[in-house]
């Protein structure tokens, strides 16, 4: 390929950070050294180099992580080795919000202000960084640190979470959660004794898990059995738990049989949309064309949602071993893990159990001795809640922007690297091993006829006992929030947002309602990813309606009209209502948002756009606001 | 000596006549167009199925030439049984599909995506839409009169051609021009997120620093005048483009030995614009600089 360069030159540190992904360079064109002799007789790019462009990511997330900003000099030092268009890894560059185009500090808290944190103060938490640090994005501590506002970290069940990154020789990072003690965050910020903090540097994840798990060790469990109860980080303590028999099992059974068994469970996925998940295994072990994909759908970004977190943080050897019998069902020998870059700690955790799986022989040429390889390769997000689409994922992962492609044709026919790919999301994979160790009908036994097994629910906002909770699929609301304490300080119960920002609220009405996808589904709602967020009396709804307008119209991808546009008319006008001051009137400005929320549902390209108005809808619907009554009806 | 060098013995003259390769029968597929049973064949979009049913379906990021990537979602139709509307530019029609194409949720979502970027761009120069607009009823003054928009300065930074980013709708069709549909030069590309999305350079580097060729192929997909040649830019500017009084000839172009058609688009006497036809075998509207822009030799009075 033909690029032009503007002879921006990497820093010895950048470099030394691409290198240390790439290997050094081989030629001039590279940008290593140029030998007239060697580089003027032979060109390079063409498909070797179209080959190396999924590593585009990674580059940029290593000179992120190397000097806590992508420069000029290291974007282009990353073209060169990869032979990828200036513009087009801009392009890239300037799509994730992790990812900074500009100088920013090395070290960086991404303060979360979203649903859940914002009902556990973290307005105010922002406010006094505000006063106590400088305003957000601005250089404090000598220069050496920021702060930024951040969607859901995925940590609502210690709300208010905050997310620190210091870039360096030796990166680190950690969520802080809950930020219990603000001034120490100020203090670290604005007046850094010595650099980076390393006090903060310190995962709060794993000291007080039965705060996040509050079943934790409970008989009858059946995602959660492992979590809090088995060593997340030795591969002989989840042996000893009875790990990888279900592997051993697999193999025993043949892909075929396993994924009649599949089929029998009939599990369908959890990231939302509620595939049946043995047909899509069936339809990648049917196909004809290989490669073939298996991708980990980890980039949980949802509102409210932390479920897939703690699995990985906790039961990483659960997802390894999952995902093993997923590509051994399904004929295929690579599997990726597309995490959330907002996860630090499950990066951690996973990349160690693939290693100790690797060495192990459970992993690699030769699974188990049985004659099939699998390997995984996990690959990190950037700061983008539409990666968490399908084909974005495959997108970002081959080094593109994170857009949405169109369906049909559908991943399973034209995936990942436009192979026939399975995406299957975190939870879903966790099903997996005991589907295999006891049968598909005995896990079509549990839970109800349409919705089998058990579902995780992150359960947070304004109740007792916020956490992670697993029960059967039947359990109703009212029982789910009685496990977690029931509505905190005894208040009220006035709403609760079920499935997240791209979900819908509900009113009490609803504590009667059983936790089933046919169920949601004929009360006009969804279970979405499994968020349920608690309203007391007290809160702010419009407030909360304004944060998930704002929250899509961040996270919207840009690439179609409806989306792109729609989300900012949908903030705008919520505004406007908040303030009282409807554009024509009322009942004109509610018809004009029904109409635009219709046309995003309809003409959206992907599930993002379709359900950005879901929420608010809902709201509307049910419940009086900004000066009228409740709209009533219910959501086609 | 005896032996023959290679070059003195040409090849024996094949007595066959070369052929086209066969052109691949396919299969032929029927559905129904707003009830009307319309034949296609099999691979053929929802668009081409309309067409042949003579349904007028607006489309805006749609061109044949470059590859469908369905951004814009005017051209949506309803396919029965279907959750959402489907783009007619990419979707495979497909046996027994039954489809309108002016349903009410057709016309509402149409309407929308109208008054979305009618409300958010300016669509001044951009031919058809004002007509589009009152078709659908279309009316974005109901977003407000300080609803977000893309306005910004016009960047004119070479002497060939300006970019007005404040008439960009992002149909992407200049990237996919500038890329592997026509020119592979990669100059430009789709840059930021969301509604901060817009086309540029690497850093919004200035087009002559970056890899830009100047062909202007991304000036003959634009359908709003964003990108449009410094020439009319100038005369628009000062209000004497009138495109009533200008007349086009098609020639070929006298630079190189390719053949290209130029459509030489002339008012007063002046050459102002030069074109090239998308239906064009050739050239397929693509041109280079120098049949895009090479044109000014010709009325410099004096030729040295």
């Amino acid at each position: 390929m033909d690029l032009r360069f503007h002879g921006n030159r990497p820093s010895a540190e950048e470099r030394a950070a691409i290198d240390a992904l790439l290997g050094a360079p081989a030629t001039g064109w590279q940008g290593g050294e140029r030998d007239a002799a060697r580089d003027g007789r032979h060109a390079e790019g063409g498909l070797a180099a179209a080959e190396r462009r999924d590593l585009l990511l990674p580059c940029l997330h290593a000179l992120q992580d190397r000097v806590g900003w992508v420069s000029r000099g290291g974007l282009e030092y990353v073209c060169r080795r990869l032979s990828v268009p200036p513009a087009e890894a801009w392009g890239v560059a300037t799509f994730y919000h992790l990812l900074a185009t500009e100088p920013r500090p090395p070290v960086v808290a991404h303060v979360c202000d979203d649903l859940a944190c914002r009902l556990a103060g973290a307005e105010r938490l922002c406010a006094r960084l505000e006063r106590e640090v400088g305003p957000a994005g601005a250089p404090a501590g000598e220069g050496n640190a920021t702060w930024l506002r951040s969607p859901c970290l995925g940590a609502c069940d210690r709300a208010p979470a905050a997310l620190l990154f210091a870039a360096g020789e030796a990166p680190r990072s950690a969520v802080v959660a809950p930020v219990a003690d603000e001034a120490a965050l100020v203090d670290a910020l604005a007046r850094p004794a010595h650099f980076p903090p390393h006090e903060l540097f310190t995962e709060h994840g794993s000291a007080d898990l039965r705060r996040s798990v509050p079943q934790l060790g409970e008989p009858g469990l059946l995602l959660l059995a492992r979590v809090g109860t088995v060593d997340p980080t030795s591969l002989e303590a989840y042996r000893a738990s009875g790990g990888y028999r279900a592997l051993a099992r697999a193999v025993e059974l043949g892909p075929e049989r396993l994924i009649e068994e599949k089929i029998a469970s009939k599990l369908v996925g959890r990231g939302g949309a509620a595939f049946p998940t043995g047909r899509k295994w069936q339809a990648v072990a049917r196909a004809r064309v290989t490669p073939r994909y298996l991708v980990c759908n980890a980039d949980e970004s949802e509102p409210g949602t932390f479920k897939d977190r703690i699995l990985l943080e906790h039961d990483p050897f659960g997802i390894v071993e999952a995902m093993t019998i997923a590509g051994y069902a399904c004929g295929c020998e690579r599997g990726f893990v597309y995490l959330r870059g907002e996860y630090p700690l499950a990066l951690e955790r996973l990349g160690e159990a693939i290693a100790q799986a690797r060495a192990a022989g459970l992993l690699g040429d030769d699974v188990l001795g049985a004659g099939f390889r699998f390997d995984i390769e996990i690959r990190r997000g950037a700061g983008a809640y539409i990666c968490g689409e399908e084909t974005a994922l495959f997108n970002s992962i081959e080094g593109y922007r994170g857009e949405p492609r169109s369906k049909p044709p559908f991943p399973v026919e034209v995936g990942l690297f436009g192979k026939p790919t399975v995406v299957n999301n975190v939870e879903t994979l966790a099903n997996v091993p005991f589907i295999v160790a006891n049968g598909g009908a005995s896990y079509a036994a549990k839970g109800t006829a349409g919705s089998t097994g058990h579902k995780l629910f992150c359960v947070s906002g304004r109740v007792a006992r916020p956490g992670l909770y697993e029960v059967p699929f039947g359990t109703t609301l009212g029982e789910l929030l009685l496990l977690a304490g029931g509505v905190a300080g005894g208040r009220d119960l006035a709403a609760v947002l079920l499935g997240g920002a791209a979900g819908s609220f509900v009113g009490p009405e609803a504590l009667t309602l059983p936790l089933t996808f046919e169920d949601t589904r004929a009360a006009g709602t969804t279970l979405g990813s499994g968020v349920v967020l608690v309203y007391d009396d007290l809160a702010d709804l419009p407030d909360a309606l304004s944060r998930i307008a704002s929250f899509f119209r961040h996270e919207s991808c840009g690439q179609c009209v409806p989306c792109r546009v729609g989300a900012v008319r949908q903030e705008e006008m919520l505004a406007r209502l908040a303030a009282g001051r409807p554009e024509g009137s009322l009942a004109a400005e509610l018809e004009t948002y029904r109409e635009l929320a219709q046309a995003m549902r309809d003409a959206s390209i992907c599930g993002l756009g379709q359900t950005a108005s879901a929420a608010i809808e809902s709201a509307l619907a049910r419940f009086p606001l900004f000066g009228a009554p409740a709209a009533g009806g219910e959501r086609p | 000596m005896t032996e023959t060098p290679i070059w003195f013995t040409p090849p024996p003259r094949s007595p066959r006549l070369p052929e086209a390769p066969p052109r691949e029968v396919r299969e032929r597929i029927a559905l129904e167009i707003d009830g009307e049973r319309v034949e296609v064949e099999q691979g053929a979009t929802l668009l081409d199925a309309c067409r042949a049913a003579g349904r007028e379906i607006p489309t805006l990021c749609y061109l044949e030439t470059l590859t469908p990537v369905n951004v814009c979602r005017i051209c949506v139709v309803e396919v029965e049984g279907a959750r959402v509307l489907a783009p007619a530019c990419s979707r495979k029609a497909e046996a027994g599909m039954k489809v309108a194409t002016e349903s009410p949720r057709v016309a509402t979502s149409r309407k929308l995506v109208l008054e979305l970027l009618a409300s958010s761009v300016d669509l001044s120069t951009a031919p058809g839409l004002a007509e589009l607009m009152a078709r659908y009823g279309a009316r974005p003054e109901r977003f407000g009169a300080n609803a977000a928009s893309v306005a910004q300065p016009v960047k004119v930074d070479n002497d060939l051609y300006v970019r007005d980013y404040g008439k960009c709708v992002l149909c992407y069709k200049c990237v996919e021009a500038c890329g592997v549909d026509a020119q592979n030069t990669f100059a430009i590309a789709v840059a930021g997120r969301g509604f901060d999305a817009g086309i540029s350079t690497e850093h919004d580097v200035p087009l002559p620093d970056s890899a830009c060729v100047y062909c202007g192929n991304c000036i003959a997909v634009c359908p709003t005048g964003a990108l449009m040649p410094k020439p009319e830019h100038d005369l628009r500017a000062v209000g004497r483009w009138d495109e009533a009084r200008q007349t086009r000839t098609d020639t070929i172009c006298a630079y190189c030995g390719v053949g290209c058609t130029v459509t030489l688009h002339v008012q007063d006497g002046a050459i102002v614009k030069a074109t090239s036809p998308f239906e064009n075998q050739v050239t397929r509207g693509n041109l280079c600089v120098k049949g895009r822009f090479g044109f000014e030799f010709v009325q410099l009075g004096r030729r040295r």
